[in-house]
């Protein structure tokens, strides 16, 4: 095969910058375990309701016994419920998300909180808000007609006024 | 010369992939406008998502479909110089491509198919939209298999000799096209369906999404490679050139049929229901796909610089005055190359395995899609067509000046559009809604962008509308006789080439190859949805 000396280089050049590229991500996945969120945990989405984790009081933030803050949501036509939420500043924060009807997804825009919301399937994701701040929650994915009305308050308050709560409480809501 | 036959057979195809583009350019505009609430009255999300399901469909499905196989059948008959297999399978798959069209229009139009051109469930819409979608898609595969059939045939005519670069490439995206097609089909004919007719009730949406995700990645591709094939086989001729390197074109072809069908997992980096190391296998695979695009970058390059410099341009930079940026084809290289270049950046934002999350489902990715697709590929697709119309027609074009500004227009209407668009995504406003209701101080940061949009909008309305009205004017011309050269003349490779290797020349041990990194990469998890317990959806409207 015939390749002109000039377009070696190249190939070279560009073999070397893909590979830097691939580099980096796999540092940032193996090395820092920077991960989108890959959860695979199916669920019934018709029966929520009767579900232990995901019936409407059990919904909201709670304080684990670690010291990390676990958010249970439903996303639902058409909001996050509980609609609002309080969260502290620089605490991780886990979120667990179930979709109650058909595919919704999730993100806070300047923050690495977002995920898919697969009907059958638990979202999990957690991230740590570097900012006290009123932060909109918004549906991303296309859910029906009144897809532009879904979204929902969070709230982040600064780490020292969070209060301390007891484990069996849903705190901030 | 082509054959009054192959002309209206191409003709009957770029008049659907034309017309359905006119409505979609207007819906678009439509669209641009109802976001922006400059116009209260405008205000429906009913008729908004209609017309985003409709705009995505038309512009994604039959503008591409008909294109690519009313330009395949031209490439195959004027570079193999044999005349067309099998003509009534081609017809045949035009109309059954045609009725598809038809079918799947009317309830989009109707708004009982607002599912967007995605249709993931369990948002469902009626039985006749999924239906006409799977007869576009079956009328293709008789055109994928016309062209393999015919990629054949020569190669046992001509034992030894290399199959001409443009069929060889047409022949990868046939053949690209049949993987490709496969994952929605299955979707489409297993699940939805008998879902939409009553004959299931549930459907697992982890399911759907990984099928799609099957087609999502490589279906960009198939609309792609008709537009490379105009940057090897047109740009250099059209610049005064030759083709720097025909055998790297091959390599860049062999690439991209290899590696854009094993990497769909990109777009469910963010989903629950696959897990990580496949996510990871798949962005490793997406930057190799950026290897062959590349390659493409430097072969076109070397060879519209050497046409610069015999054209008399020197220095460094000289040789890009030097080139005829009055000839449509030239100009649209250049135009598609530096919307390339631009969206190439994004791109690797998207492809990154942890970057994506900034982007993901963002106004960004809409940008980012528009740029390249609409912009790089469609540019391509009309300077191509400028160049087939009087070949097809056997009439000039009715301005030459005319499709210079319409191409300028395209141009500059994306930079605007998509430049804005980009920008909105980083500050957060998610794809795919039809105006901004949220009550949150974020949103005011938005609004100058949004007016952008419009300016944008309006600029490639007008020039969707131009572009249109060449075509329609040129053909309907009285006859004005014989026009000058109406062969299709291919690009010369610098170094002629006389033979290559076989691996450069077919695609048997390619198609292995692809079974390997297909199971690899897909088997466990699609097999996963029937090996652990998971629930299906029922429908719901939307
Ligand atoms: C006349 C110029 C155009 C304008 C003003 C325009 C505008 C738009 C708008 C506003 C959307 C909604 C995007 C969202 O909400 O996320 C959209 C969607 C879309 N556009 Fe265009 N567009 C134009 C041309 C094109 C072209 C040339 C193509 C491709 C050939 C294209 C392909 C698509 C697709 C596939 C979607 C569906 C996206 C989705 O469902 O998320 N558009 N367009
Ligand atoms: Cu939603
Ligand atoms: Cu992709």
């Amino acid at each position: 095969m015939h390749i002109h000396p000039l377009e070696k280089r190249w190939i070279y050049l560009v073999l070397a910058v893909v590979g830097i590229f691939l580099a980096a991500i796999f540092y940032t996945a193996l090395a820092r375990n920077i991960h989108p969120p890959s959860h695979i945990e199916p669920i019934d989405s018709a029966s929520l309701h009767l579900s232990a984790e995901f019936a409407e009081d059990k919904l909201g933030v709670w304080t684990q016994p670690d010291g990390t803050i676990r958010v249970t949501l439903v996303a639902a036509r058409y909001g996050f419920y509980p609609r609002e939420i309080r969260l502290p500043a620089g605490t991780p924060v886990t979120f667990r998300i179930a979709s109650a009807d058909v595919l919704h997804g999730v993100h806070i825009p300047m923050t690495n909180m977002g995920t898919m919301v697969v009907p059958g399937y638990v979202s999990e994701i957690t991230t740590t808000f570097p900012k006290p701040g009123e932060y909109p929650m918004l549906c991303n994915e296309y859910c029906g007609l009144g897809h532009d009305h879904m979204w929902s308050k969070v709230t982040v308050v600064a780490k020292e006024s969070w209060p301390e709560a007891s484990a069996a409480q849903p705190i901030g809501r | 010369m082509l054959t009054i036959e192959i002309r209206k057979l191409a003709l009957s195809h770029f008049a659907v992939a034309f017309g359905a583009f006119g409505l979609a350019a207007l819906m678009g505009f439509y669209q641009v406008l109802a976001r922006s609430d400059l116009i209260p009255a405008l205000q429906s999300p009913g008729v908004y998502f209609a017309s985003v399901s409709t705009h995505g469909v038309l512009m994604a499905y039959v503008l591409t479909t008909f294109f690519i196989m009313g330009f395949g059948y031209v490439t195959a008959v004027s570079s193999l110089k044999t005349p067309l297999w099998n003509p009534r399978w081609a017809w045949i798959g035009f109309w059954t491509s045609a009725v598809g069209t038809g079918l799947a229009a009317l309830p989009l139009l109707l708004g009982r198919a607002s599912v967007l051109y995605t249709f993931y469930p369990p948002v469902q819409a009626h039985a006749l939209f999924y239906i006409g979608a799977a007869l576009l898609v079956v009328g293709s595969w008789f055109w994928a298999v016309i062209m393999i059939v015919m990629h054949g045939q020569w190669k046992k005519a001509h034992p030894g000799e290399p199959v001409p670069l443009p069929m060889f490439a047409t022949t990868a995206n046939a053949i690209l096209w049949l993987w490709t097609s496969a994952g929605v089909a299955s979707e489409v004919v297993f699940q939805l369906i008998p879902w939409s007719m009553g004959l299931k009730d549930t459907v697992d949406p982890g399911l759907a999404r990984t099928l799609f995700a099957w087609t999502l990645h490589p279906i960009v591709y198939f609309w792609l490679i008709p537009a490379y094939i105009a940057l090897y086989s047109f740009v250099p001729k059209a610049a005064g050139g030759k083709l720097f390197s025909d055998e790297l074109g091959r390599v860049a072809f062999v690439m991209l049929l290899v590696l854009s069908l094993p990497i769909g997992f990109h777009h469910l980096y963010m989903d629950p229901q696959q897990g990580a190391g496949f996510k990871l296998s798949h962005g490793t695979l997406t930057f190799l796909v950026a290897v062959p695009t590349l390659l493409t970058a430097f072969t076109i390059t070397a060879s519209v610089e050497l046409a610069g410099r015999i054209n008399g341009g020197t220095g460094l930079f000289g040789w890009i005055g030097a080139l005829p940026w009055r000839n449509s084809m030239v100009l649209a290289g250049i135009l598609a190359a530096a919307m390339l270049v631009l969206g190439g950046f994004g791109g690797l934002v998207n492809a990154s395995y942890a970057m994506n999350a900034m982007v993901h489902n963002t106004a960004w990715v809409a940008g980012h899609f528009h740029l390249i697709f609409g912009g790089t590929t469609v540019i391509l697709y009309m300077a191509t067509t400028y160049y087939l119309w009087p070949r097809l027609t056997g009439k000039p074009l009715c301005s030459s000046t005319l499709p210079l500004i319409q191409l300028w227009s395209w141009f500059w209407g994306f930079v605007i559009l998509t430049t804005a668009w980009h920008i909105l995504g980083l500050l957060g406003q998610p794809r795919r809604i039809s105006t901004v209701t949220y009550h949150s101080p974020l949103t005011f940061a938005w609004d100058p962008y949004i007016l952008t949009m419009v300016v944008g909008g309006t600029v490639l309305m007008v020039s969707a509308g131009l572009f249109v009205y060449i075509l329609a004017k040129s053909y309907r011309q009285p006859e004005t006789g014989p026009i000058q050269a109406d062969e299709i003349e291919y690009a010369e490779p610098l170094e002629p080439v006389t033979r290559v290797h076989p691996l450069l020349n077919g695609f048997s041990v390619w198609n292995i190859a692809l079974a390997v990194l297909m199971l690899a990469n897909f088997g466990y998890p699609i097999a996963q949805f029937f090996l652990i317990k998971t629930f299906g959806s029922v429908a719901w409207g939307y």
